[in-house]
């Protein structure tokens, strides 16, 4: 990726982008290399590069705890909705506004075309650069944004779209003006109309799940999430200064959340996860776009077969098992 | 018999006690006889799901369902203290299995179906089984056609001991009435102290009807996470009751005492078999017909 800070990276990778940094100019030097001897001995450096940067990308990539996982779904070379959908969907029309308030940009909608075939689609939007993030509150969105979603989505239902959402926040904006406008409400009734939603809904999280504010745009028929991404009913960090009243120790309580793709299926709540090039999607963002299109289309094109009546119950009932408790035997009826 | 006030700390147990909001020293007796409210600054105090269900049901009338339904601790959470310590002190203190106590009972003799989330089990948050009794009360009232009553004390929002499940019980609680709602049922959701994060993201905010207690703190991020969002000092009053009122997301604060009323006035328009309230002063007896466009 061109014009991007390449050590601007989590800890754990910076190793690893500094060896590759080191690759790269041995290579330019072998390329440039005026005779025999320097050639040789050039070869030799790149070939020794070659093998130690194996060993390392295994060594890191290899076995990601919970809180590098949370770290690389933060990244800032991490492709965002934006961009799966510039590259993903022909015919763009961003669509604008709530109708009520105002536009609120950290949540994107519109319609597009993927291979032919026309959708809705929306998500949270972070933003590129510093003044788009600003913008965007860095993903986190205010009533409106919801309030937008769900206007858009009836329009989606209304022209019998399928709907793709990209889900990619930290949560959603915590602030006065957001209590004002009813933000609890403005999330309530977007979970309650996705729920019977007449068209399929495919919710992807493509970095982060940060709790309501990733769920607001998130019910549905199907519950994608790629490999280096977390959903959580909590920020790391908040969990953190809950529960040991420091901020820091986010990398136990990533643990202790459960948030990782892998905990998600097995705790029964995501339906696949989506894998990602070695190390995560920013490092070849090419492939990652044709993983998550393939992804898309398969699932679009199983969810086309499907009775619309048959999803919606298929869709409740999936929600109904969210969740495990027992049932302990009663004494007296 | 010989009072003592004493100091506010030596206070006699039994009593008096101590409000908690204005710091008066208050005779209990009389804080019982209003429903548990301050008599000096009319403060609404945290009470049990049993107090709630003696105030506003019918005496005697309330059948608890899904009783046996019980927490785990499915994530094997460890803070502080393990998730299990928590659930064993929480059903210890309330004698409550859990913090949603569901059932049904009448009002004026109208069946309802009837929940109280109770805020002295682990702040009412919400994990799989409040959800479960949530979402199987809505089911319930769908299938048996009853007004679904839920009173909410549920500061601590979604249960975090139960990480993703609990998040997702928004879902499940909001899919549950939607469907009720859908099929023309009525759900009027009664909001108390304290109501937060993804209960009030979700089923809280969901009523056909919603009544909130006076001064109830509601909303969806806490006070000082938003506090340290915005770095300025928040508008009193700010997340209350009455501040929801104001911007147009209840549609009335109902203090305690007056609740199981005005429940009943409300309950006359919305089930078609309640009678319409007949003037019982004056010389007017003829029955009134309640106003057609009201009753679902």
């Amino acid at each position: 990726m061109s014009g991007v800070d390449r050590l601007n990276v989590p800890e754990f990778e910076r190793p690893i982008v500094e060896l590759e940094m080191k690759l790269e100019s041995a290579r330019m030097d072998l390329a440039n290399a005026r005779d025999e001897a320097a050639r040789v001995s050039k070869e030799e450096e790149v070939k020794h590069l070659e093998k130690d940067l194996k060993k390392l990308t295994d060594s890191v990539f290899g076995n990601l705890d919970p809180w590098s996982r949370v770290q690389l779904a933060r990244h800032p070379n991490r492709p965002l909705t934006t961009d799966y959908i510039k590259v993903l969907f022909d015919d763009w029309q961003e669509l604008f506004g709530d109708r009520a308030y105002a536009d609120d940009p950290a949540i994107v909608t519109g319609l597009g075309t993927i291979n032919g075939v026309k959708c809705f689609v929306m998500g949270h939007r972070k933003g590129k650069t510093l003044k788009e993030r600003l913008e965007c509150n860095f993903g986190c969105a205010h009533p409106e944004g919801y309030r937008k979603a769900l206007r858009k989505m009836k329009l989606a239902e209304k022209l019998a779209l399928p709907i793709i959402s990209f889900i990619n926040t930290p949560g959603a904006y915590p602030g006065l003006e957001a209590e004002e406008r009813g933000q609890s409400q403005a999330i309530a009734e977007n979970i309650r109309e996705m729920a019977t939603l007449r068209v399929p809904i495919i919710c992807l999280t493509i970095g982060e799940g940060g709790s309501g504010g990733a769920l607001g745009i998130g019910v549905g028929d199907r519950y994608l999430i790629m490999e280096n991404s977390y959903y959580s009913v909590i920020s790391p960090e908040g969990c953190a200064a809950i529960l040991w009243h420091d901020a820091k120790r986010a990398s136990d309580a990533a643990k202790v959340l459960r948030l990782t793709p892998n905990d998600l299926i097995e705790l029964g709540i995501m339906d696949e996860i989506v894998p990602e090039p070695y190390g995560g999607a920013h490092r070849d963002p090419r492939k990652a776009m044709d993983i998550v299109k393939a992804t898309l289309l398969r699932h679009l094109g199983e969810l086309q077969t499907i009775d619309i009546d048959t999803l919606l119950d298929q869709r409740y009932e999936k929600l109904r098992k969210m969740g495990k408790y027992q049932e302990v035997p009663m004494a007296t009826a | 018999m010989k009072w003592s006030l004493g100091s506010k700390r030596g206070a006699p147990d039994g009593l008096w006690m101590k409000c908690e909001a204005c710091d008066n020293l208050v005779y209990k007796k009389v804080v019982e006889d209003a429903h548990h409210v301050c008599p000096e600054c009319g403060f609404h105090f945290r009470i049990s799901a049993a107090k709630r269900i003696e105030y506003l049901l019918d005496d005697g009338s309330f059948v608890e369902h899904f009783s046996n339904l019980e927490s785990i601790d499915a994530l094997n959470f460890k803070g502080q203290k393990s998730y299990k310590d928590k659930l064993l002190k929480a059903q210890k203190n309330t004698g409550q299995r859990e913090a949603a106590v569901f059932g049904t009972g009448a009002i004026a003799g109208q069946k309802v179906v009837f929940g109280v989330i109770d805020a002295n089990f682990i702040m009412g948050s919400m994990g799989s089984v409040v959800g479960e009794k949530i979402a199987r009360g809505a089911e319930l009232a769908r299938k048996e056609k009853l007004p679904f009553i839920v009173v909410s004390g549920s500061g601590g929002g979604a249960r975090m001991e139960e990480g993703i499940l609990s998040l997702f019980q928004m879902a499940k609680t909001s899919a549950a009435i939607k469907r009720l709602q859908d099929a023309g049922g009525i759900y009027i959701a009664i909001l108390t102290n304290a109501t937060m994060g993804g209960s009030m993201a979700s089923w809280a905010s969901l009523g056909d009807i919603t009544i909130a207690e006076p001064k109830a703190l509601l909303g969806f991020a806490g006070p000082r996470v938003i506090a340290q969002t915005v770095r300025q000092e928040l508008p009193a009053g700010f997340q209350t009751s009455e501040f929801l009122l104001d911007h147009g997301f209840v549609d009335m604060v109902v203090a305690r005492k007056e609740l199981r009323q005005k429940l009943i006035s409300l309950l006359r328009y919305t089930c078609r078999e309640m009678p319409a309230y007949v003037k019982q002063s004056g010389r007017q007896t003829s029955k009134v017909e309640a106003p057609k466009v009201a009753s679902r």
